[in-house]
């Protein structure tokens, strides 16, 4: 990822905007920058989880509590949400969730593969809405639609941002 | 089932009721097997939000509730099924450590929803290899002998790691040997069913002791 990236801070923007209360994470390079930009601010609660179906519960209740949410994971992660998104179609909770994908564009590690490239699928199967972006000045405005339609529509809405934005992972296991 | 459960003292949805008498406005988020129909029982309310599914959620839920409602306590009421299933948001409260959020386990080793089959606490209560209810069944008679245990501070607690620090000693047997789960702080703060009633502002994780006592 360029250090000049722009998009993590374009998405914390919105998620302000849209009065965004609760952000539920669970730790991922793509989403550093803006998991640290929700942790310092005073109005966001930063929720980190230690799997990514608590996010689909908490941000359940948060709705329940009359709280807007977002959940923020790798695409390693959506395969762990799949029963819980039953909570969100049965109860017509909406759900904003923004994923950084894996196992796409110059993956190192094999093992993102299959969700790298399914999980867009999967949510779909699950009742979520996907919005895949892979140009980095138009995350933005996606993200600002899909906030409008999971909290105006009532709906489960997930962006899928492309690893060819993140940029390829070697976490100094490989150099490229 | 129904025939072991005669013998026993503790009746779940006697446990609940008693709990939700007290509840004054609290918000209560009731796991799916047991629990959800243990609130319901004890009275429909507006204030519940009983679950049919969304299995190992319900602290989670009511985390995210207690977050957004931070004036109001929340309970969350479920089964040591439910709660091993989500066991990590556990943890995860444990950082939040929301001052108005309580959980409540209806600890009676046994699957609600699918049949009332054993879940592993059946086999890791404290004093295995005995048989597990009639060890718990034991200790909870010491303590229902005993003063009112859990008596808690009413200040807020800095950190929701204070359970392992609300079950005073006298709250367990002296026999007792904390191995496997019961060392989590969670399962090892067995209180009475009213504490969590009875200290306001506490997010004492009471625990309602167990084994097939509660069972249908």
């Amino acid at each position: 990822m360029a250090e000049s990236a722009q998009w993590p801070d374009d998405i914390f923007r919105v998620l302000r905007a849209a009065d965004i209360r609760q952000v539920a994470y669970v730790p991922d390079a793509g989403h550093t920058r803006l998991i640290n930009l929700c942790r310092a601010d005073n109005v966001i609660r930063a929720v980190g989880l230690t799997t990514e179906e608590e996010g689909v519960a908490l941000l359940a209740g948060a709705w329940l509590g009359g709280q807007r949410g977002a959940l923020l994971m790798q695409s390693s992660g959506v395969g762990n949400c799949i029963n819980m998104l039953s909570l969100i179609t049965q109860c017509r909770f909406p759900l904003l969730t923004l994923v950084t994908m894996r196992g796409q564009w110059g993956e190192f590690n094999p093992w993102q593969v299959p969700m790298g490239q399914n999980s867009g699928e999967q949510l779909r199967l699950a009742g979520t809405l996907v919005y895949p972006v892979d140009e980095a000045q138009r995350i933005g405005e996606t993200v600002e639609q899909a906030a409008r339609l999971a909290f105006e529509g009532g709906i489960s809405v997930a962006v899928l941002i492309a690893q060819r934005i993140i940029g390829s992972k070697t976490f100094g296991k490989s150099e490229q | 089932m129904s025939e072991s459960s005669e013998s026993f003292d503790l009746r779940r949805r006697d446990i609940v009721a008693a709990i939700l008498a007290k509840r004054g406005d609290a918000l209560v988020i009731g796991g799916l097997g047991s629990a959800a129909w243990d609130i319901t029982a004890a009275g429909d309310s507006p204030l519940n939000f009983p679950l049919w599914g969304a299995m190992g959620g319900t602290v989670a839920i009511a985390l995210g509730l207690a977050i957004a409602q931070p004036g109001r306590r929340v309970l969350a009421l479920s089964g040591d099924g439910d709660l091993l299933m989500g066991i990590g948001s556990l943890a995860t409260v444990a950082v939040q450590a929301p001052g108005n959020l309580a959980i409540v386990a209806l600890d009676n080793e046994r699957y609600g929803e699918t049949g009332m089959q054993e879940t592993p606490r059946a086999s890791t209560s404290p004093a295995s290899p005995a048989p597990a209810a009639s060890s718990w069944r034991r200790r909870f008679a010491t303590r229902r002998n005993s003063p009112p245990p859990c008596r808690r501070s009413t200040t807020l607690p800095a950190r929701a790691s204070s359970p392992s620090r609300c079950a005073p000693r006298r709250c367990r047997s002296s026999s007792r040997r904390r191995t496997g789960p019961s060392s989590n702080p969670a399962f090892a703060a067995p209180c009475s069913a009213t504490a969590w009633a009875e200290a306001p502002r506490s997010n004492a994780h009471a625990i309602v002791p167990p084994g097939r006592v509660l069972a249908e």
